[in-house]
């Protein structure tokens, strides 16, 4: 006799996703999908060189206005740069950094997490202090302190980044941790002669990711956030190269005659926050079974 | 009870201290303070002298106790750039950003306790979900765009508000908007959540069942419970992104307070004022959060009882 056991079919994790969202997810995920896409693709698809100057063009303005120079859709600055290719590579940056940030934050945060609930004692207590001191300061100022005095390259800003958000991951693996290490699967792991690292990695690894992902989706939005303040306040990566918010801050000076500067860039700030928070709630959502019915 | 208070005490000077050493130790890691601030427009002679003065021919242990003993007898060092205590500097920057950080506290509290609360009742209608969604926008600009778009419209293009400084009346519209934007959306999120959870209590059936109108109902036992919570997360969690938010803020429109301070001394690499601006915003927040921690507990008898 033959025991048939019945496997529901299951549809792809992304097309369930898809198909449980509502019209304004269903948005973000398609803005979110073509921001991406153009900033992948924007060597490829920016109309000029992102610093290619050009005097005889300068501040420029938009399509459909008088003065329009051919070709220069969104406009030029003031070096006559022009401000949808530098946008778009703007927004390249700014999400690469953002990406980058999140997941160093990731990597030290869910590390040291790991190791506060499974190791318990003073190396517990001694992260966990770490922990409520970087909750206590208000990381801006911090920031700014560290941008002051290692200068603002590219790899410093990614530090900072890094920094930012380490906490969160900490405590989230901290407490999953907690909660897995109570259950009998892994009192029979530690029975059968589990090492502490082979425990951690395969049986404690596994369960607490869908927090992390939450998580580093929520975080990325504030990441994105952060790195555009500092940007802004003439902190971060310094010209000629540009991130989204940089731009928003060098063409404030410009903003009575060319406030098209200042729009394009701070547009798709919004739209990058936007897309990327609606989608990281979206996620925390359908992650926590106690919201789901509500 | 007694034990708790100290304790919450205890952990804010620790806190402190912590801050203070990081602060420090983060200032010495990036190489001579002279070399990076001052660079080589420094003749041999004031350069020795400077040496002298801030004592960084000493080992890093030694400059660090220095730097302590320094600040328990209130010395907190001289500015590279004005050449005169950082103390004094920062000094004169804490009544703008009070100003400031007060019409944005108070804008916050009369627009998100109302709307936190109409969330709350209505939550299941339109209503709800409008003002959510209001409170996400809050959250998702960056206050740096919402104050750029303001300038755009409200400075150049009607003309109606002034930019730059503290001047008027006038001149808090702008900034304080800005500051409040994220303030008011976490305070909104905050305050419908507490009233959710009230709104469920035993205690709101009774007065209801008592047959008080509705209005009395909601205010008095539901607002007042909520109030509690509402009042904790400002000083927990409103303070410390009050304390960011001013940062930008005021160096958008050239406050002349503590975060524009903070920023341009981070541009001019004046590390002393930095430093010590660091310092005592971040003991700002660290003390308004431990006295917010007690405060809650004396207030709430079931917690009092339950810490000792």
């Amino acid at each position: 006799m033959t025991a048939t056991t019945h496997v529901p079919s299951r549809a792809p994790f992304l097309l369930t996703l898809w198909r449980d969202s509502n019209a304004i997810q269903k948005v973000a995920a398609l803005i979110g999908l073509s921001l991406v896409l153009m900033a992948l693709l924007a060597p490829l698809i920016a109309p000029f060189d992102p610093l290619a100057q050009s005097l005889i063009s300068r501040l420029r303005p938009p399509l459909g206005f008088d003065r329009y120079k051919d070709g220069f859709y969104l406009g030029t600055d003031e070096l006559g740069r022009d401000v949808l290719s530098r946008s778009l590579h703007g927004l390249q940056l700014t999400l690469g950094l953002a990406l980058a940030g999140a997941t160093i934050g990731l990597l030290i945060g869910g590390t040291l997490g790991l190791f506060a609930g499974l190791r318990r004692g003073w190396a517990e207590d001694a992260i966990m202090a770490a922990v409520d001191l970087q909750i206590a300061v208000p990381f801006t100022l911090l920031a700014l302190l560290i941008l002051a005095l290692f200068g603002s390259s590219l790899t410093v800003m990614i530090c900072v980044l890094g920094i930012a958000g380490w906490e969160q991951y900490a405590r989230i693996v901290r407490a999953e941790v907690r909660k897995i290490t109570e259950l009998p699967f892994i009192e029979a792991a530690r029975a059968s002669g589990g090492g502490q690292r082979y425990i951690a990695l395969t049986h404690v690894l596994p369960n607490i990711v869908s927090p992390l992902v939450v998580q580093f989706t929520l975080s990325l939005s504030n990441i994105v956030i952060l790195e555009s303040t500092l940007s802004f306040l003439g902190l971060g990566v310094q010209p000629p190269t540009a991130t989204l918010g940089s731009m928003v801050g060098y063409g404030r000076d410009y903003m009575p005659t060319a406030p098209w500067m200042v729009i394009a860039p701070a547009a798709l700030i919004i739209l990058v926050t936007f897309s990327v928070q609606i989608l990281g709630d979206w996620l925390r959502d359908r992650a926590d079974v106690r919201l789901r019915d509500r | 009870m007694t034990l708790y208070i100290l304790r919450t005490l205890l952990k804010m000077v620790l806190t402190l201290f912590a801050i203070i050493t990081l602060v420090f130790f983060a200032t010495r890691m990036s190489g001579s303070p002279l070399d990076t601030a001052l660079g080589d427009g420094l003749s041999a002679e004031d350069r020795a002298l400077m040496i002298e003065y801030f004592g960084l021919d000493r080992s890093i242990w030694h400059q660090y106790l220095a730097y302590l003993r320094g600040i328990l007898e209130g010395n907190f060092g001289l500015s590279f750039i004005e050449r005169r205590p950082v103390a004094d500097i920062v000094a004169e920057r804490i009544w703008p950003t009070l100003q400031l950080l007060g019409s944005a506290l108070a804008l916050t509290l009369v627009v998100s306790v109302p709307l936190g609360v109409v969330a709350a009742l209505w939550r299941d209608s339109w209503i709800g979900s409008a003002v959510m969604g209001l409170a996400f926008i809050g959250y998702a600009v960056p206050n740096f765009v919402i104050a750029t778009f303001m300038v755009l419209i409200f400075a150049f293009w009607l003309n109606w508000l002034p930019v730059v400084g503290n001047g008027s009346p006038w001149h808090f519209i702008m900034p304080t908007i800005a500051m409040s934007g994220v303030l008011i959306a976490a305070l909104t999120r905050f305050t419908r959540n507490a009233m959710l959870d009230v709104l469920g209590q035993d205690f709101m059936r009774t007065a209801r069942a008592k047959g008080l109108p509705e209005t009395i109902v909601i205010l008095k036992h539901g607002l007042r419970n909520a109030g509690v919570t509402v009042l904790s997360v400002l000083g927990l969690q409103i303070a410390g992104m009050a304390a960011a938010g001013n940062v930008v803020v005021e160096a958008i429109f050239s406050w002349p307070g503590i975060g524009e301070l903070l920023v341009s001394a981070a541009i001019m690499r004046d590390y002393p004022v930095l430093q010590f601006g660091v310092i005592s915003v971040a003991f700002a927040v660290v003390v308004i959060n431990a006295l917010t921690d007690i405060a809650y507990v004396v207030a709430d008898p079931r917690i009092r009882m339950a810490k000792g």
